[in-house]
């Protein structure tokens, strides 16, 4: 056969292209040339480099919000995953009530994050909430408005609340596709639980794991709805993540040039979390048997 | 070691079964002994598994008991009736390396690192795993997999049978004769009782010295593979057993001109005396005549008690051929070599007394068992 020299072929992909140009590199491209440019009117614009990139950096605004960005997804994390694999090791399989648990738990899953806030911001109200007046009435001081650790600890109920259900949902899922055959297997072999549980239940949920953990990691991290709706950010600055600090940024104080440099920071840290923690977890396997694989 | 010995045994996962076909297994009395390697043969959902599930222990029998060297062990839990089990789809443990999932039961019973070295690697020797004993054992090929399922039955000194059931579905075809035969040495030199489920006599009797053929939830016959071939119990027996199976008429009791004769279609089936005495003592009306198609004569000229048959189809096997003729309006199978004649269109059928065998009610009756083969 003959083989057609040209390059037509590449026709083929500009649909994708222009699709992916307009709704990703276009919008990224524009926040790119604000961070570079400190903008005063249509006519007044002027390059200025890494310059917000520099200001950004050592805001101490961002430093500390930042901080408490990471600490509050780590902690996220720690709980909700423990407490999803837990939950879902603990969920019937069979039965109604194995129907009725995976209604419930996907319930909160459904509820819009602002409408989220709102009912944790009423819950735990220490007059009106439920929950508030429970503990103020043991005995507790609680106030989530005034007191720093108390506003972290709703905000983090609340988040737990709404998202161990995705964590323990993936689990439950991961753990119905295991045969029948490996717990006999194990019973024959005579595993502990914990065995089983190590041996086998965890190593076969670590698909669902990864996507567990990677999702509730970037959406813990940009976080913005429930604790904007719950304090405020507040007390003071005490539960004002990342996305609300750009937020009163770019839309409260109008600095583009600074938002945008801002903006850019917050992407590739996702990005870099988040491809760090992908490729640590897939190369786990392959680095030990990398010598051996010959097949 | 042990003698595995299942006593008025039945199961039913209904609850509360009523009818016999409520059952999955049927009462059954049978023995396993100690050091033979069974094979437990049938079509799907015959029971076959759930009889395997029984002696392991995984589910607990509805009537009867199972028996381990005399010892009642339906209460005993899996664990701790020292059995092995090797699955259709091969289980290890995915994180660990091929060492650590031979010795992984030894470890669960807390042995001392050396007994457990020395054990693995006895184990891994047998089975040709020394050279991967420090891989993962999740990166291997399936037939690697399935030797490490039997491997973790081996380890154990205690173990006193291995049940495999239908081991080799996923290994290639090239690789199953050579685990079959790493079964069949592993048989001989460790002396355990193996019990080998499948779907496939070809399996059952390359593996077993005897072979149990189950249907419908009962065990229709025991015996050797050359038992089972050449003295089907039972017509599903005949049928099931064989490449193809055998062929069974039915036939009815006649009186023609003062004289007893059985036959189909108004042809009268040639029979020896003895034959014809079982038939005629039989009170059911329920007669079959069944012979293999490795013993029917085919020929072109007219032999006396041959009957007349018109060939219908003829299938070249390339080492052998099976035909297709008609007798009255029966369809019989003959196997013929390679070497042999056929014969156009038209032939003559010859069935040779000894290999012409009688059913009464699906089962055989023999001189020896008269009418009361019922098992």
């Amino acid at each position: 056969m003959n083989k057609v020299q040209n390059n037509k072929a590449w026709f083929l992909v500009l649909p994708v292209f222009l699709l992916v140009a307009f709704s990703a590199i276009v919008p990224l491209m524009t926040v790119v040339n604000y961070s570079v440019q400190d903008i005063f009117d249509q006519n007044n614009a002027y390059f200025v480099g890494v310059e917000w990139y520099k200001e950004i950096l050592n805001d101490p605004r961002l430093q500390d919000s930042l901080a408490r960005q990471f600490m509050f997804s780590f902690t996220v994390l720690l709980i909700e995953v423990p407490l999803g694999i837990a939950v879902a090791l603990m969920m019937p399989t069979r039965g109604w009530t194995a129907s009725l648990t995976l209604i419930v738990l996907a319930l909160p899953l459904l509820i819009p994050w602002n409408v989220v806030g709102t009912i944790w911001q009423i819950f735990a109200r220490g007059d009106i909430g439920l929950l508030g007046y429970v503990i103020n009435a043991l005995g507790i001081d609680y106030n989530y408005t005034n007191n720093p650790i108390d506003a972290w600890a709703t905000v983090l109920l609340m988040d737990v609340w709404h998202w161990t259900s995705l964590i323990a949902l993936l689990c439950y899922s991961g753990l119905r596709a295991i045969p029948d055959a490996y717990y006999q297997a194990a019973r024959i072999d005579r595993a502990s639980s914990w065995s089983i549980f190590k041996f086998i239940q965890l190593p076969k949920l670590k698909g669902v794991l990864i996507i567990g953990i990677l999702l509730r990691f970037m959406d813990s991290f940009m976080i913005y709805t429930e604790p904007f709706v719950l304090t405020g950010g507040g007390p003071g600055n005490s539960t004002t993540f990342l996305s609300q600090t750009l937020t009163k940024m770019a839309i409260g104080q109008f600095d583009i040039g600074p938002a945008a440099a801002f903006s850019i920071i917050y992407f590739l840290i996702v990005l870099l979390v988040s491809w760090l923690f992908f490729t640590t977890i897939t190369h786990l396997d392959k680095d030990k048997t990398k010598e051996q694989s010959y097949d | 070691m042990a003698e595995i010995h299942l006593k008025g045994l039945a199961h039913s996962y209904i609850g509360n079964p009523q009818i016999s076909s409520d059952y999955a297994i049927h009462e059954m009395d049978h023995v396993w002994q100690q050091g033979g390697a069974y094979a437990l043969l049938g079509p799907s959902g015959c029971g076959k598994s759930t009889l395997l599930n029984l002696i392991s222990g995984l589910i607990k029998p509805s009537h009867g008991s199972v028996l381990f060297d005399g010892v009642e062990v339906n209460n005993t839990s899996t664990q701790d009736r020292n059995i092995a089990q090797v699955f259709q789809f091969p289980v290890i443990y995915d994180s660990m390396t091929v060492y650590d999932n031979l010795a992984f039961p030894l470890r669960n019973m807390k042995v001392d690192r050396e007994t457990i070295d020395k054990k693995v690697k006895e184990v891994a020797k047998t089975l040709d795993l020394t050279e991967i004993l420090s891989r993962k054992a999740n990166n291997l090929s399936a037939d690697e997999k399935q030797k490490i399922s039997m491997g973790r039955g081996l380890v154990r000194d205690d173990v006193s049978a291995i049940l495999f059931d239908e081991p080799l579905t996923v290994i290639d075809p090239n690789l199953k004769w050579k685990l079959r035969r790493k079964l069949k040495q592993i048989h001989e030199r460790y002396n355990i009782t193996m019990v080998y489920v499948t779907h496939d006599q070809l399996e059952a009797s390359t593996f077993a010295n005897k072979i149990a053929l189950m249907y419908e939830g009962k065990i229709v016959q025991f015996g050797t593979p050359r038992e089972l071939f050449e003295e089907p119990n039972h017509t599903f027996v005949g049928f099931f057993i064989g490449s193809p199976g055998m062929n069974f008429i039915s036939v009815e009791k006649e009186i023609v001109d003062g004289q007893l004769v059985f036959s189909f279609d108004g042809i009268n089936f040639p029979l020896s005396q003895e034959q014809s005495d079982l038939l005629d003592n039989a009170q059911s009306h329920n007669l079959k005549i069944g012979i293999r198609p490795e013993f029917i004569q085919l020929s072109r000229v007219e032999h006396p008690e041959s009957l007349p048959c018109k060939i219908v189809h003829t299938e070249d096997l390339g080492t052998y051929k099976i035909l297709t003729v008609e007798v009255g309006k029966q369809q019989l199978k003959v196997r013929l070599g390679e070497d042999q004649q056929t014969p156009q269109e038209n032939a003559f059928v010859t069935f040779p007394h000894q290999w012409v065998k009688t059913y009464v009610d699906e089962y055989l009756v023999t001189p020896s068992t008269g009418d009361s083969n019922n098992e």
